[in-house]
């Protein structure tokens, strides 16, 4: 199993950015964005796919910055592609913020 | 499903015995049972109890359409060009691929949830289901019909069912190192009732023979880095596993498995740096055309032709997007093409004769699917965030019709039922 390990601590985003809530209208394209792109790989409902479970009971014991750092930046050697060019670290902040409790539908 | 289902009771009323004279109007109720046992005739030609007995009819031209967020299947029919049919309760259809048995009348989903679902077409109904594994994603059915193989990535490996009883007959973890299981892709029927597949985790293809459906033996051939899905061709001879891991392609010749795993399109690019690939291609609409094969590139904006023979690359053709499906038509002479985010708006039609894109538009919004009419003369496409299924002459690359469908993804028509590889 891959795993969701964090191996790339080098990737940390720095934590300026995490105060500022996307706009109601932003925030539902991010949960479009996650759930029918990130699905593509991670799935839908996000139990996974060839990618692992975006879960709050499967991240829960990652580091909140590790996760947005794989988001923004990708993970070189897996699949994982860098979204930087989607979404802002803030926005990157505030998915991870919700995969960690509920993810929105 | 009303105008449809109405037609075909004013046309079949003749041919069934039925106990009761039924009135061939608006008045008809739909195809299944009411409740109301005065409604009940019992049809001599029909396996259940309907109000009015269906018509016989052949299911050549109908298909289905995957309604991925909603869990429901669309019922068409590709000479109406209209649905006939809705089917609730298939679960999680968020990656869900389908295969037909030989009579084309029955439908296997394969849901993400692991559900595996036996639609029967005619009957519009659901006629067994089972929940087979934790996550899945796809399957593919024997040479002979009898099986019906699934392919899972929790637990990773593959599961054969009966056919006709969705009975489990067999299993084989993808158990590639003690302990260790891998993420199954690619699955794809070959002869024998074998079955053809890839280990995402293990860089390797296997080959289960189920020739003996409840003791399968497997073969195991190195591939190369990370398959991310498989194919074989048309023909049943070769399969292929695509590689995400390292350029280049995994290519085992199924009449001469003992030779072992060949790449082809090695390095073809070339140490460049790889654009972000934001969808996984998928190979199953599997493109050979005109003695050459269509393949869409990892993280290129390319489709690569492959020549098949020597299987050396003869060109690359520049598109849109990273590419997804690359799916011929029927004929050979157009080569349709969708793409991954953000380019999933867009699509990218390749004459095989000028070999270059010819016709470049965008029909709708998350484009995720394409399906040729058995003949091609039309396509049928997913725009999934219009809630639409468009549909298009592929000559004049005019819409001449469309669907609301809700959250539509996969189509499959029938005549898979009849080709190697669907």
């Amino acid at each position: 199993m891959l795993g969701f390990a964090l191996l790339y601590p080098a990737y940390s985003l720095s934590a300026e950015s995490g105060a500022t809530e996307p706009t109601p209208a932003r925030q539902k394209e991010l949960i479009h964005l996650v759930r029918q792109d990130c699905g593509s790989c991670h799935g839908m409902t996000l139990k996974g796919g060839l990618g692992p479970p975006l879960l709050p009971e499967t991240l829960r014991d990652k580091p909140a910055d590790a996760l947005a750092a794989t988001i923004y930046n990708g993970r070189p050697g897996t699949p994982m592609p860098p979204w930087k060019q989607f979404l802002s670290e803030a926005e990157t902040r505030w998915i991870v913020d919700k995969l960690l409790s509920e993810f929105p539908q | 499903m009303k105008p449809f289902a109405n037609l075909l009771f004013a046309a079949l009323l003749g041919l069934c015995a039925s106990s009761q004279a039924a009135e061939p109007d608006s008045a008809c109720p739909p195809l299944r049972d009411t409740g109301d046992p005065s409604h009940k005739v019992k049809c001599s030609c029909w396996s259940n109890v309907y109000p009015v007995c269906p018509p016989l009819r052949g299911t050549g031209d109908l298909g289905l359409i995957i309604e991925r967020a909603s869990g429901h299947l669309t019922l068409i029919n590709t000479s109406s060009r209209q649905p006939y049919a809705r089917i609730e309760g298939l679960g999680d259809l968020s990656h869900a691929s389908t295969v037909y048995s030989r009579d084309a009348r029955y439908a296997y989903i394969f849901g993400r949830d692991g559900g595996l679902t036996k639609v029967d077409l005619l009957e519009a109904r659901i006629v067994k289901r089972v929940i087979q594994a934790g996550n899945a994603i796809g399957g593919a059915i024997s040479q002979d019909g009898r099986i019906v193989v699934a392919q899972n990535y929790t637990p990773g490996g593959i599961k054969a069912f009966d056919a006709e009883t969705l009975e489990l007959l067999a299993e084989v973890p993808a158990e590639y190192a003690p302990g260790q299981f891998s993420k199954v892709v690619g699955l794809a029927d070959t002869a024998g009732n074998k079955f053809a597949y890839a280990l995402f985790d293990a860089g390797e293809i296997w080959i289960t023979d189920f020739s003996r459906p409840r003791q399968p033996v497997t073969q195991r051939y190195p591939a190369g880095k990370q398959p991310y899905d498989g194919l074989v061709t048309p023909d049943g001879r070769y399969f292929m596993a695509g590689l995400f891991g390292e350029d280049g392609i995994a290519l085992l010749d199924l009449w001469q498995p003992e030779k072992g795993v060949r790449k082809i399109l090695e390095n073809y690019g070339r140490g460049e740096e790889k654009l972000p690939v934001f969808k996984m291609p998928h190979l199953r609409g599997w493109t050979i055309a005109q003695g050459r094969a269509y393949l869409p590139a990892i993280g290129r904006h390319e489709v690569l032709v492959v020549d098949v023979g020597s299987w050396q690359e003869v060109g690359r053709i520049p598109v849109r997007g990273q590419p997804v499906f690359v799916m011929a038509r029927p004929d050979g002479r157009q080569i349709w093409v969708n793409f991954a985010f953000p380019d999933n708006g867009k699509m990218d039609v390749i004459d095989t004769l000028a070999g270059k894109v010819i016709h470049a538009f965008e029909p709708g919004k998350g484009i995720l699917h394409m399906e040729f009419t058995p003949r091609g003369e039309n396509i049928w496409l997913s725009a999934r965030d219009d809630n639409k299924v468009l549909i298009y002459d592929t000559a004049s690359f005019t819409r001449i019709g469309e669907l609301a469908i809700d959250n539509p993804s996969g189509i499959f028509f029938t005549t898979r039922a009849a080709r190697i590889g669907f």
